[in-house]
């Protein structure tokens, strides 16, 4: 008698961890990514430059979120979200290079700048939809690396050879290595800003932002002022990808024309639509992919193919062309909305 | 009684570990180094605009096979890992970061380009890790004072360009000087050399052009170039920029008197795909043999290169300059690991880099030696001119040191 009380008691409070977990797994999850630097960097298992990966992961996430506002919520299409991007990396770069800002003060500065930037490019591209939108922006992604190269501007931004800065210390002498500090810092920046994004999605601005991708007519005959709202979202799309850039450079202490080629901006888009546009976990998922598969699909295609001793000598992206394609069909709503299918299909079963 | 037997045995056995220190003392390790291997980080631009130097790293990475199927050196195989960075700076960064954070190799070696280079100057200094003999001119990876930990190995390209800037004032009549460069630090670094050279005649420069890495052609710089009427022309361009501006040059009917660039001074990579008949009477600098030469045809260290060509890259070019420079260069390091005997520090390995006297290095034209020191950080200080004529570069006149240039 007394033994199956407690069994059913261990497995209500089983239950019970498993109901916490469900409830609560996004912040155990945070408070996970948090304590890493405490245990990978004591057991000596994550090395610094993981933590620099890691922390670009959340960097592209923050960036991705940025056109998921802009193209998921409000359905205007950017190819040229590379350059705010830029303009966040060039804004926290020459503040703290030139200007000596602590690197933390650059942030707000850089949102400014990029907000500015996003709202006076989105008023004049109002008048163009869709395509048209996209070409306009595309031209913006092309323009802004020779835009920072150009002769006399090279007291700023120093040409094509870029800035070098350093990373802060941790401060208070907390026992830990930059790299592991600017982690936290920039998961902090990132919780923040997924936690507004969220706020702002559930609000009354954010039913109008749909409204108006849903359908811009009906909206407009709601008493939606369409083109206020869609500049202010092109401006508020720009801060989230400004501040993912100056994050970027204070973690990556360089910046340069050609870090921010077009090829960002398109990596960018990829990431969203592959994370799962109009979703803020796709957009964390796509931060990931643009970070790992980006940048690793060039060494993996090496890899894989001397692993089975191709007869042929793939192309340094074949495997991301594959993954792309492989993706698109399998999951067309995005990772996050095919993992979301997933979990219906295996609840209903 | 047992007990004073374990004490005997344990003084014994302490005493034996200290006999056996002072030998084990002698050798000490930094990150990347130990009784059995030594681990080299490098950078190279396999793909992209300038992926012609890709060759380079391939090169030295069959060097280092070669010397471990020799059994390594002092006894310790080479780990040469190698990643593309496809000259782009900011990837040179990430990768550079993964070879000193992830990898741990024991110091960085010919990571190529200027601007790749200017990108990591700092990182490599303030991590005080070795960024050695770098494939780059620059002058400025000859500063000890503020950069104890980078070196550079060939001629650097001020001395180079005041080289060219004297033979066309003693040679060129009337010179009217156009000037076409990569628009970063290594082409500014050349055109800073060559205008000294010059000196109050650098108005004799009618026209100056620029390209970026990424710019498909230089077509139309090399036409606004003969537009400006000048008979005299520096080409300060990388591989592929220098074939497509010899092949228009050549199109369009333009004849000046043309001094390319040494980083481009390739039979190989530059002369043959712009076609000889376009690059005949071509002026550069040089100061490795080329392989394209039939007088070295005999010489000992270009049978040995040809051998271990044969052997360890039986698909490379060996009409090409690089992997000659790259065995030259890889060969002066080995010295260095060389001499660092057990001693396999950071600051060692610097301190051995930094004194090399007179060593003599195969691949180099003959009367060039190696000179460093705590204050001179230039390895390679000299170079000759030569001309392209039918399918091979002929030296000509003396070979001409820093000192010469400058008088």
């Amino acid at each position: 008698m007394a033994t199956t009380v407690s069994s059913t008691g261990t497995e209500a409070g089983i239950q019970n961890v498993f109901a916490f977990i469900r409830r609560r797994w996004l912040w155990l999850l945070i408070a996970f990514l948090a304590l890493l630097p405490i245990i990978g960097g004591k057991t000596g298992y994550i090395s610094n430059f993981w933590f620099l990966q890691l922390s670009l992961m959340i960097v592209y996430a923050i960036a991705v979120l940025g056109l998921n506002l802009l193209t998921g919520f409000n359905g205007q299409i950017s190819l040229g979200h590379g350059a705010f991007f830029a303009v966040g990396a060039y804004t926290a770069a020459i503040l703290i290079d030139q200007a000596g800002w602590p690197f933390w003060a650059t942030l707000p500065m850089a949102a400014v700048t990029c907000f500015v930037a996003g709202y006076l490019f989105g008023l004049p591209a109002l008048r163009l939809e869709g395509h048209y939108l996209a070409l306009a922006t595309f031209a913006l992604a092309v323009a802004v690396p020779q835009i920072l190269k150009y002769r006399h501007f090279e007291g700023f931004t120093n040409g094509v050879q870029g800035i070098n800065i350093f990373k802060a210390d941790p401060p208070f002498g907390l026992p830990l290595s930059s790299d592991q500090w600017m982690f936290l810092v920039v998961l902090a920046v990132a919780v923040l800003m997924f936690w507004i994004a969220r706020n702002l999605l559930d609000s009354r601005t954010g039913r109008a932002m749909t409204a108006i991708r849903d359908h811009a007519m009906a909206a407009s005959t709601m008493g939606i002022n369409v083109p206020r709202y869609k500049a202010v979202v092109f401006g508020i799309s720009a801060i989230y990808t400004g501040i993912a850039g100056a994050l970027h450079a204070i973690i990556f202490e360089f910046v340069s024309p050609d870090s921010f080629r077009f090829e960002l901006s398109i990596a960018i888009l990829v990431g969203a639509v592959v994370g799962g546009i109009a979703s803020l976990p796709g957009a964390v998922i796509g931060g990931v992919f643009v970070q790992m598969i980006e940048k690793y699909a060039d060494a993996l295609t090496k890899k894989i193919s001397a692993a089975v001793h191709l007869p042929l000598e793939l192309e340094p992206w074949t495997i991301y062309g594959i993954a792309l394609i492989v993706l698109m069909y399998t999951m067309p709503t995005g990772i996050a909305g095919g993992l979301a299918a997933l979990w219906r299909r295996m609840r209903r079963s | 009684m047992k007990i004073s037997k374990l004490l005997l045995a344990g003084i014994g056995a302490l005493a034996l570990a200290l006999a056996a220190n002072p030998a084990e003392a002698q050798k000490k390790y930094d990150d990347g180094a130990s009784d059995t291997e030594i681990r080299i980080g490098n950078t190279n631009p396999y793909s992209g605009n300038a992926s012609a130097y890709g060759v380079i790293g391939k090169t030295i990475e069959a060097y280092f096979k070669m010397v471990n199927d020799k059994g390594g050196i002092n006894g310790r195989k080479i780990n040469f890992i190698t990643y593309d960075d496809g000259y782009s700076p900011p990837k040179t960064v990430e990768m550079v970061r993964k070879l000193v954070e992830e990898d741990k190799v024991l110091f960085v070696y010919q990571t190529l380009g200027t601007p790749s280079n200017t990108a990591i100057h700092k990182y490599m200094n303030g991590k005080k890790v070795p960024q050695l003999f770098v494939a780059t001119g620059a002058s400025k990876w000859g500063m000890p004072k503020e950069f104890p930990w980078t070196m550079g190995w060939q001629p650097d390209y001020v001395t180079e360009g005041i080289i060219y800037a004297k033979h066309i004032l003693a040679n060129v009549k009337d010179a009217k000087i156009a000037v076409l460069m990569q628009n970063d630090d290594y082409g500014k670094d050349y055109f800073g050399g060559f205008k000294q050279g010059l000196g109050k005649d650098a108005d004799k420069i009618v026209q100056v052009a620029t390209y970026e890495v990424t710019d498909p052609t230089v077509d139309s710089q090399i036409i606004q170039l003969k537009n400006s009427g000048a008979n005299a022309f520096f080409n300060i361009t990388t591989p592929k920029f220098a074939a497509q501006a010899i092949k228009k040059a050549h199109e369009i009917g333009w004849k000046p008197a043309h001094y390319l660039n040494n980083v481009s001074a390739s039979i190989g990579a530059v002369i043959k795909p712009a076609g000889f008949e376009a690059a005949q009477g071509v002026i550069t600098a040089q100061y490795i043999k080329d392989p394209t030469d039939g007088q070295w045809k005999t010489s000992p260290d270009i049978v040995e290169w040809t051998a271990f060509m044969d052997k360890y890259m039986p698909q490379g070019d060996k009409t090409s300059t690089f992997p000659v420079y790259a065995y030259a260069v890889t060969s002066t390091l080995a010295e260095v690991i060389k001499r660092a005997g057990d001693n396999l520090t950071r600051e060692n390995i610097m301190k051995q880099a930094a004194s090399l006297k007179g060593v003599e290095v195969p691949l180099l034209l003959p009367g060039i030696k190696i000179n460093t020191s705590p204050t001179d950080f230039y390895p390679i200080q000299a170079v000759q001119l030569s001309r392209l004529k039918g399918e091979v570069f002929e030296r000509f006149g003396d070979v001409l040191s820093n000192e010469a240039a400058s008088q």
